[in-house]
């Protein structure tokens, strides 16, 4: 392959590798807190983009505004986004997980609820139009609800404009900000985890529960705080990846959220960086992948990552801890 | 915790419940209602009872339908109700047994049919070993996700390869081979008032295009024979090793059970079955396409057994019927299925997770641990082994 195929692969690997990392860490989250994998996750991701796609619509966000007036707006789909993705995941916290938690359920049984979680989050927006007429609402709300089972598009109001080139590969604004943004929102997770006193409170429910609970910790709140920073980050992961492929559906969040748990597993799941590496790593892996076999094998190439990974290192590249990372 | 008031409680009579009673019939008498039920269920398609009969669809090629899901059901039985093991790829099996038939009985050769069934339970058991050697050693939870990976890359190499015919899929799979002995009528209901209905009839074993009932027989015979060798595995040491390794692992192993090999046993066993069923439905529709092994298919699978009572074969039959046939009973809420089995499977999972028939091991395991929080009440009282009990 040429060296222009390569860095335009690299660089594209490395952007959606992002999104993948932000998305992988709500997987990781709850998981290094309750060691269940989340399943329902990948629906917090969907209704998060749906979110961005609304408010966008809603505020007559178009191609072509001033520049200061298109940040605004995607800053106000951002936040949207966020909200809507973290109200989400409490709410799997509250009906998939809680009431199993007080039972002390098996985690299969925890792994079913979500999954039953996942559908009933994905069929509702899956049947919006429908629940939408239940309650007389088709008519009024018929932009945002109709053709409920299609590809819905994001009207980026930003336009992509040609940075610099690197060897006749030329960098992309969009590219750039996505890439940026999501390492920015990862690192200030990961100090929120580090350095705040309710993170603090998440690292030690993660490493020994009992002893949290005995140190004045109050496990639910943290468990809760778990699932909406996870859910946040998914929101943002949701408004990132709008902005890079520019449609979503409301079965999206299926191969995403698989991708984004390779990413977690891969990078050592529980593990804040890891989620970061994994996912830069799997990014990059696809794209070289699709390259070599040809883009319709991406996806096989992605699974099959995941299948050797959970063979031959199960706790990944970083190892799975998120409450052993130093504090 | 067990209150005083549990613990207090006599032990009540038994009850002649309707299980006691069929427990107390003589052994003929059982023989003669099992053959009697299996009769009726056979005709059942025959007699078109006039509530259970699907109005908007052929209701024999839903009861096809219905059995087919019946048999995967029984077979992700083994693997999840026995062996414990969580497999979200289950359609992957279900997918390479129907392949086996179509690429062998028409793509890339013309091998007679009962040769084609053999050959693709044979393949399809030989990819659940494949699968299983080296993943049944990770963790529950990541069993669930490598198998779920498993599912979504057989569907994607089909989909892939242009040698198995790509997104086209194939058509022409033979279909069995026919007996054309005799014709059935079917009854015909109006209101409640039966009448036989010699216009339209169907051949005893004449597997053709348009009538589903004889597929129905085949499928019905198939999972009267796997329930047979079901319940004859399930008592015996292979059974028991299933359920000590599900319930632990740790001690099963300690107690010289080779679980692995077990485990692999289940897998392989779920495997089979699910490419039986796979092949019986390439047989049926005689087309294959990528498109129909999507992993929801696999969902609803898993939901026939968990629905049902996973660990219980009556129970995941009766799940098996929920999944299958009520969708096509009740064809305008036909979309709201997945939306519904999610609702059933969250609401389930978190108030009733044995699922609607749960197995009789679950209710046994259920007094013994409270025989044996009574034993540790009065334990307790003389002020020791409470520790011990507790850690692992």
């Amino acid at each position: 392959m040429s060296l222009e195929t390569f860095i335009d692969l690299t660089f594209t690997g490395l952007v959606v590798g992002a999104i993948y990392g932000l998305f992988a860490l709500g997987y990781t989250l709850v998981y290094g807190v309750l060691r269940l994998i989340n399943f329902a996750h990948s629906e917090v991701f969907m209704w998060g983009s749906f979110a961005a796609v609304w408010v966008m619509m809603l505020l007559g966000g178009r191609t072509g505004m001033g520049v200061l007036p298109a940040i605004g707006l995607l800053l106000v789909a951002l936040v949207a986004a966020m909200l809507v993705s973290g109200g989400v995941a409490l709410v799997v916290e509250r009906l998939a997980y809680r009431r199993l938690r007080a039972k002390n359920a098996p985690p299969l049984v925890a792994l079913i609820s979500a999954i039953g979680m996942s559908f009933v989050l994905s069929e509702v927006m899956g049947l919006r139009d429908r629940i939408a007429g239940w309650v007389g609402l088709r008519e009024p709300l018929a932009p945002y609800v109709e053709k409920a089972r299609e590809n819905v598009s994001f009207v980026n109001p930003l336009q992509s404009v040609t940075l610099f080139s690197i060897s006749g590969f030329q960098v992309r604004s969009t590219q750039v900000i996505v890439l940026v943004a999501a390492i920015v929102m990862m690192v200030g997770l990961d100090q929120f985890v580090r350095r705040s006193r309710l993170g603090r409170g998440v690292r030690a429910v993660s490493q020994d529960p009992e002893a949290a609970a005995l140190m004045g910790v109050d496990k639910n709140r943290v468990i809760q705080l778990t699932f909406l920073l996870g859910g946040l980050m998914a929101g943002a992961a949701a408004v990132l990846y709008l902005m890079h492929i520019g449609v979503t559906k409301f079965n999206v969040g299926f191969i995403l959220g698989i991708k984004a748990f390779t990413a977690a597993v891969l990078g050592g799941i529980g593990n804040i960086r890891g989620a970061l590496l994994g996912g830069l790593v799997l990014g990059l892996a696809e794209n070289y992948g699709s390259n070599i076999f040809g883009s319709n094998w991406k996806d096989v190439v992605s699974f099959l990552l995941l299948v050797l990974v959970l063979l031959f290192r199960p706790t990944g590249i970083l190892g799975e801890s998120l409450g052993k990372a130093r504090a | 915790m067990s209150t005083s008031a549990t613990s207090a409680r006599p032990t009540r009579p038994a009850r002649r419940g309707l299980g006691d009673r069929w427990a107390a019939l003589p052994k003929p008498a059982k023989i003669v209602v099992w053959v009697l039920v299996a009769l009726l269920v056979y005709a059942l398609p025959l007699l078109n009872p006039p509530i259970l009969s699907t109005p908007d669809s052929d209701f024999g090629s839903v009861m096809f339908t219905v059995a087919s899901y019946a048999l995967v059901a029984l077979g992700l039985n083994i693997v999840l109700g026995y062996a414990g093991l969580l497999d979200l790829g289950y359609v992957g099996f279900y997918a390479i047994g129907a392949y086996t038939v179509a690429v062998f009985g028409s793509l890339h050769g013309k091998v007679p049919f009962v040769l084609l069934i053999v050959l693709a339970v044979c393949i399809s058991t030989a990819s659940g070993l494949l699968l299983g050697a080296p993943t049944l050693r990770v963790r529950g939870d990541y069993l669930a996700i490598v198998t779920l990976g498993f599912g979504e890359i057989v569907r994607l190499v089909f989909l892939n390869t242009e040698w198995l015919n790509a997104a086209r899929g194939i058509t022409n799979v033979p279909r069995p081979p026919s007996l054309d002995l005799f014709d059935v009528p079917q009854l015909q209901w109006s209101g409640f008032t039966a009448t036989v209905d010699l216009g339209t009839q169907s051949t005893f074993l004449k597997f053709g295009l348009l009538d589903g009932i004889p597929y129905y027989w085949l499928a019905l015979t198939v999972i009267i024979v796997v329930l047979v060798a079901d319940v004859l595995l399930q008592a015996s040491r292979v059974g028991r090793a299933w359920e000590a390794t599900r319930e632990d692992e740790e001690a099963a192993e300690l107690n010289g059970v080779p679980t692995f090999r077990y485990k692999l046993l289940a897998f392989a066993m779920g495997a089979f079955i699910g490419g039986l069923s796979g092949a019986l439905y390439a047989a049926r529709t005689g087309v294959v396409n990528p498109e129909t092994f999507i992993i929801q298919l696999s969902m609803l699978f898993l939901a026939a057994v968990v629905i049902g009572g996973q660990g219980n074969r009556w129970g995941v039959l009766l799940g098996a019927v929920v999944v299958a046939y009520l969708p096509e009973r009740f064809r305008e809420f036909a979309e709201f299925r997945v939306l519904a089995f999610g609702l059933l499977l969250l609401a389930l999972a978190n108030f009733r997770p044995q699922g609607l028939l749960p197995p009789r091991r679950a209710r046994r395991a259920k007094a013994a641990a409270q025989e044996l929080e009574e034993l540790e009440h009065s334990g307790a009282a003389s002020g020791d082994t409470k520790e011990g009990g507790i850690r692992a």
